[in-house]
C-alpha cells in the first residue's frame, strides 16, 4: 500500500508557480521565485555573472574550505527496480554483501586514506542490508568515524531513531526526480517505487533526531531538469526552516552510464550543470552542495571554487571496492579517478583547505 | 602605563582575539595570526583531529606562544556541549574553554537556554569559560552570576560581516559587567572592531572577515592596529555629542 503525501509533498503542491522575473531583476536579488529566471536558457550567455554572484555567496557562508568524504558501498543487493540504476533487481550482475567486519576494514582503509566523514551506501535489500546490519555498523565505526551518514533505502520512524541512537549523523535520501510521472516510469517495482514514501522519508530523519539531511535529483532523468533543481530548492529550504536543527546538503549528480544501458532523454551540458549548481547555491544559500567523482576532474576543480563545500575523492562504487575491487557490480563509473591526497592538493592549490574533519563524536 | 587585560588568571595585552575558520590553507591561517598580534585563537574542537597530530592538523599550525582557546562550535544542546569541552581540555591541556551552543546550523544563532545551562556545568568541573551569547544584557547577567570568565556578546549574525548591529544592546552590557566583555562575530571591517572597542569592549574576536579576506595577512593586522586605536579612543574619552555646532573657540571666551 502506498503512503499518502508527506508534509513537504503536501507544500509542494500548493506553491504557486513564481511570477515570471527578467533577468537583472533575478541576479539583483536571487530567492527561490527568482529560481526559474536563473535556470533559464537566457540565463545562460551571462554564466560568468552568475558564477561570480555564487562564488560570493559560498566564500561568505562557507569560507574557503572544501569538505571531504568517502562513500562506503556496503551492499549492491537490490529489491527494487530502477530503469536507470546498475544496482536494479533482475540485472544479471555480481552482487555482494559486506560482513560487517569487512565493512570496518573498508572504513580503516579510508581513515588511513584520511577520510573521518563516511558514507555507507547500499541497494535497497530490507533482508541484506537490514536495519540492524546498519545499526551494528554504525556501532562499529564509531570508535573510529567521526562522522557517519548512510545511503540507503528509506526506513520508519524507529529505525532512524535507532540509528541515530547508535551514533549515527546523516541520513541521504535522493528523490531521483521530483516529476511523479517520470517517477513512475523509472522506478518499476520495490520499495522505492512509492514516491511519497520516499519523499516523506527525510522529514522523518529529521523529526526522528538525523542532524545531516542530504536530498538531491538525478539531473537526465527527467526531460525538465529545470523543474527537478526547482523542487529541490524548495525542499532544502523547506527543510531548513521546519526542522531548524538540521543541516541540508543538496546534491544534484548527472546520470551516467551503468550497466542498467539507460540513457537519459535530455542530456545536461557542462555549462548548464555549472549554471543549475550556481542558481541554486544563489536561491538556497544555508545548503551545503556535494559533488561526487561521478563529474570529470576539470568540472569539479572548477565548480570548488564556485559553489560546492563537500567533495568525495578516490571513490569506489563496487561493495568491497577499496581493498577487494573486481567481485562485484560498480553502481556507475567514476570520471574523477585522482586519489584522495591528489583531490586535497589541487584544493590547496585553488586557495582552498580540505577539510578532513568537521564533526565529533556524537557518543561518550 | 601597559593598557592590560585579563581572562580568569591570564594577563593579555593584545586585545584581538582570532579564529580559525574558513581560511584558504593552514599556512596561510598561520601568517595571520602571526600578523594580528593576537595572543588568544580559537579553535573549533570538532576541527580537531588528534589523530593527525605532527601530520597536518590544524593546531599544529598555531604559533607557539599563543593561548588556545578550544570551542564547542557544532554543539547543539548542552549535553554536547559538556562533553566536547572535556574531550578538548583532555585533548589539549587548557582549562579554557570558549562555549557555543548553536543548534540551529541556519542561522548559528546562539541557544541562550543551553549556554547557560552548559556553563553552569562548566565551571562546577573548573573551566574557564568564555561563552558567545545573543546580546541580551539579562542573559550576561546570568552567564556572569554563573561563573563565566567573560561574557561573548555578538555584534551581528556570525560570519555576515556587518558590523556592530547590537551597539545599543553591547552598550548596556558593557556599562553593566563585572567580566570582560568580547564582541564577537559578525564584525566585518577594522573600523567595526574600532566601534565595539570605543564603546567599552574590553576585546573583540574576528574570524571571518579576515579568513575571506582578500589578503588575509593584511586584514589581521588592520584589524589589530583598528583594535587599538578604538581602545585608546576609549581611553581618551570622546567629547559630549552635541545636537548642533558649538565653537571650538567659544566667543565669550575672553571673559575668563
Amino acid at each position: 500500500m502506498s503512503q499518502p503525501p508527506g508534509r513537504f509533498a503536501q507544500h509542494l503542491a500548493s506553491v504557486a508557480p513564481p511570477p515570471p522575473l527578467d533577468l537583472d531583476a533575478a541576479l539583483a536579488r536571487p530567492s527561490l521565485d527568482a529560481l526559474p529566471t536563473l535556470l533559464s536558457a537566457e540565463a545562460l550567455p551571462r554564466l560568468e555573472e552568475l558564477a561570480q554572484r555564487a562564488r560570493e555567496v559560498t566564500l561568505q557562508r562557507f569560507g574557503r574550505a572544501v569538505r571531504l568524504f568517502a562513500p562506503l558501498y556496503v551492499s549492491n543487493a537490490c529489491l527494487s527496480s530502477c530503469t536507470y540504476c546498475g544496482f536494479s533487481k533482475g540485472l544479471d550482475v555480481a552482487r555482494r554483501t559486506l560482513t560487517v567486519e569487512q565493512v570496518v576494514t573498508e572504513a580503516k582503509t579510508l581513515v588511513e586514506r584520511g577520510f573521518r566523514h563516511l558514507l555507507l551506501v547500499s541497494g535497497e535489500h530490507r533482508l541484506e542490508v537490514s536495519a540492524g546490519y546498519l545499526v551494528e555498523c554504525v556501532e562499529a565505526l564509531r570508535p573510529f568515524v567521526p562522522s557517519i551518514s548512510v545511503e540507503t533505502q528509506t526506513w520508519s520512524d524507529d529505525t532512524y531513531a535507532r540509528l541515530v541512537a547508535a551514533g549515527l549523523e546523516g541520513v541521504v535520501h535522493y528523490q531521483e526526480t521530483y516529476d511523479r510521472q517520470r517517477y513512475a516510469e523509472t522506478h518499476l517495482a520495490g520499495w522505492k517505487r512509492d514516491y511519497d514514501r520516499r519523499l516523506s522519508s527525510t522529514e522523518r530523519a529529521a523529526e526522528a533526531g538525523v542532524r545531516r539531511l542530504g536530498i538531491g535529483a538525478l539531473l537526465g532523468l527527467s526531460a525538465d531538469w529545470r523543474a527537478d533543481v526547482l523542487a529541490v530548492a524548495r525542499h532544502a529550504v523547506w527543510l531548513q526552516r521546519e526542522y531548524w536543527r538540521t543541516e541540508v546538503t543538496v546534491s544534484l549528480p548527472r546520470i551516467k552510464s551503468s550497466a542498467s544501458g539507460f540513457q537519459p532523454a535530455v542530456p545536461v551540458s557542462d555549462a548548464e550543470y555549472v549554471q543549475a549548481l550556481c542558481a541554486l547555491r544563489l536561491a538556497a544559500p544555508e545548503a551545503g552542495i556535494v559533488l561526487s567523482t561521478r563529474e570529470p576532474a576539470a568540472l569539479r576543480d572548477g565548480l570548488a571554487r564556485i559553489a560546492v563545500t563537500s567533495m568525495s575523492a578516490g571513490s569506489s562504487t563496487e561493495p568491497g571496492g577499496y581493498l577487494t575491487p573486481g567481485q562485484a557490480q560498480e553502481q556507475f563509473a567514476v570520471s574523477d579517478e585522482r586519489t584522495p591526497a591528489e583531490v586535497a592538493a589541487m584544493l590547496e592549490a585553488a586557495g582552498y583547505e580540505p577539510v578532513w574533519k568537521d564533526a565529533f563524536p556524537l557518543h561518550a | 602605563m601597559e593598557d592590560q587585560w585579563s581572562v580568569a588568571d591570564r594577563v593579555l595585552t593584545s586585545r584581538l582575539l582570532v579564529g580559525t575558520g574558513k581560511f584558504r590553507s593552514h599556512a596561510v591561517m598561520r601568517e595571520a595570526l602571526l600578523s594580528s598580534g593576537a595572543e588568544v585563537v580559537t579553535v573549533a574542537l570538532r576541527r580537531v583531529d588528534l589523530d593527525r597530530a605532527g601530520d597536518g592538523d590544524v593546531l599544529d599550525f598555531v604559533p607557539p606562544g599563543m593561548h588556545l582557546l578550544p570551542n564547542t562550535s557544532g554543539a547543539v544542546n548542552a549535553d554536547e556541549a559538556v562533553r566536547l569541552a572535556r574531550l578538548g581540555r583532555a585533548g589539549t591541556g587548557t582549562d579554557l574553554v570558549k562555549l557555543e551552543v548553536t543548534p540551529d546550523p541556519r542561522t548559528l544563532a546562539p541557544d541562550p537556554i543551553e549556554t547557560l545551562r552548559a556553563a553552569e556545568r562548566l565551571v562546577a568541573e573548573g573551566f574557564v569559560v568564555l561563552p558567545y551569547c545573543s546580546a541580551d544584557p539579562v542573559l550576561c547577567r546570568h552567564l556572569e552570576e554563573a561563573g563565566c570568565a567573560t561574557v561573548m556578546p555578538l555584534g551581528a549574525w556570525i560570519g555576515s560581516n556587518r558590523g556592530l548591529r547590537t551597539r545599543d544592546a553591547i552598550e548596556v552590557i558593557v556599562e553593566q559587567a563585572h567580566v570582560p566583555v568580547v564582541v564577537d562575530a559578525g564584525l566585518g571591517v577594522p573600523s567595526d572592531a574600532a566601534e565595539a572597542m570605543e564603546i567599552g569592549a574590553s576585546a573583540v574576536l574576528v574570524n571571518t572577515a579576515i579568513a575571506v579576506a582578500a589578503d588575509p595577512v593584511l586584514m589581521a593586522r588592520a584589524f589589530a592596529l583598528a583594535t587599538q586605536a578604538g581602545r585608546m579612543g576609549h581611553l581618551a574619552g570622546r567629547g559630549a555629542v552635541l545636537e548642533q555646532a558649538e565653537a571650538s573657540s567659544p566667543l565669550t571666551g575672553f571673559l575668563s
